[in-house]
């Protein structure tokens, strides 16, 4: 199997468990950890493809490495939104899970986000 | 092959291993720092695929600034939550496993049956390369090639920046980004906030330069230079600038700014929108790095600085 397979199929497997993950954790800062798990897999297939498409004298396909680049770039930004989003929600809410029923807490109302 | 296919397995099985500890670790803070080490071995994947330019950014970005990002997140939320604790039912645990695992077999199965040969774009990028005067091919598609996603990019981090802010409490506004801000820092972290950022930024600034030939670039060396700012603040040596800033503002513009002027200017000197005039493509690529590496290392500091907080009540809203 040669190293391509073998990390493509690494990326597969990284996928399907930020997808366990992100159904399974009721906490919303776990389930930004397990979505960054999988769009990691997904960067890694499209590494994969960059590394079978070696051309032209160079070691892989330059043109997915530049997108994935971009969008490492474009995840972090996302990741950082996402975080500052669940802080503001266990600050003004009291809660830090996506539960739209949270159990019942005597020194926060909880808002039902509308 | 045969000698480094060991290391590839050995690489496989740590960093699904890691994978997994990211998910199933018992509380969120080890979770963050099981995410770290998964973010280098994946780093080390990269090099091994040959995408060593994606290996640094994941070393630099997707390991580092994100790790601590969600490390500081983990410490600042209100620790034992009943809605954190419990779990779905086993129902719901066994679909999610067999959705998961349909999901995974699926794209083993594209990974196993993807055409041969290969489809690929290098001979086309590189056809486009000679005339950007780089020898690095992942920085000609990233700024000649396919600029067009690298400018979009540049301006999807200062929306990110934009929404981050948005989310400021009232009364916060015109506050300093408080994230950051920790207990007095003892004197060891105060050292080496001393000590470490002129080295940082000059490797940062290496990292922008040789981006043209060899791998490196303008984010992993503005990820770097970040990460030497971010560290003064943690160590409280600076302080984050308000959000009213406007020097502060225009050094988080300045990057996409110069890049949409050139880019508008190559339609009437190029012929179409983000084309170089001839001759020219070295020097307005390299300005347009130099700018872009100021304002993404400013937008990541602020971004990992979080939205403005209120530092007193009876000042907030003054």
């Amino acid at each position: 199997m040669s190293e391509a397979t073998l990390f493509g199929l690494c990326g597969a497997a990284l996928v399907g468990l930020g997808l366990y993950g992100l159904i399974c954790h009721p906490g919303a800062l776990r389930k930004i950890l397990a979505f960054n798990l999988i769009g990691s897999g997904v960067f890694l297939l499209f590494g994969v493809i960059a590394r079978r498409g070696a051309a032209s004298g160079f070691g892989g396909d330059p043109v997915p490495q530049a997108l994935v680049i971009t969008g490492l770039v474009v995840a972090f930004a996302a990741t950082a939104l996402a975080v500052a989003l669940v802080l503001r929600l266990a600050q003004t809410a009291g809660r830090t899970g996506l539960d739209p029923e949270p159990p019942a807490r005597p020194d926060a109302a909880p808002e039902r986000p509308s | 092959m045969s000698l480094t296919a060991p290391i590839d397995l050995g690489l496989a099985i740590l960093l699904l291993g890691l994978a997994v500890w990211v998910i199933a670790a018992s509380a969120t803070y080890r979770a963050a720092e099981g995410f770290i080490a998964y973010g280098l071995v994946l780093a080390l994947v990269w090099v091994r695929v040959g995408s060593v330019d994606v290996a640094l950014t994941e070393a630099a970005l997707g390991s580092g600034l994100t790790g601590l990002l969600l490390l500081r997140a983990a410490a600042r939320l209100p620790p034992a939550d009943p809605a954190e604790t419990a779990r779905p039912g086993k129902g719901v645990r066994v679909l999610a496993a067999l959705l998961s695992a349909i999901l995974t077999g699926g794209l083993a199965a594209v990974v196993l049956l993807l055409p041969e040969p290969a489809p690929t774009l290098a001979p086309a990028a590189a056809a486009s390369l000679p005339a950007t005067g780089m020898g690095n091919p992942v920085t000609g598609v990233l700024l000649a090639y396919r600029a067009i996603d690298t400018l979009g990019e540049s301006i999807v981090l200062v929306l990110a920046l934009v929404g981050l802010w948005s989310l400021a409490p009232d009364g916060a506004w015109g506050g300093r980004p408080g994230a950051l801000t920790t207990a007095p820092a003892g004197s060891a972290l105060r050292f080496l906030a001393q000590v470490l950022p002129p080295f940082g930024i000059l490797v940062g600034i290496h990292l922008l330069w040789v981006g043209a030939d060899h791998p490196g670039g303008k984010f992993q060396g503005a990820t770097v230079i970040a990460a030497m700012w971010v560290l003064i603040l943690i160590a409280g040596l600076r302080r984050p600038p308000t959000v009213t800033s406007r020097a502060m503002r225009w050094l988080v513009v300045v990057g996409s700014l110069l890049f949409v002027g050139i880019g508008a200017a190559g339609t009437w000197l190029a012929g179409a929108f983000l084309a170089y005039p001839d001759g020219l493509a070295k020097p307005l690529i390299l300005a347009i790095e130099a700018a872009l590496t100021l304002s993404v290392a400013v937008i990541l500091g602020l971004l990992l600085a979080g939205p403005p907080e209120a530092e007193c009540p009876t000042e907030a809203r003054s």
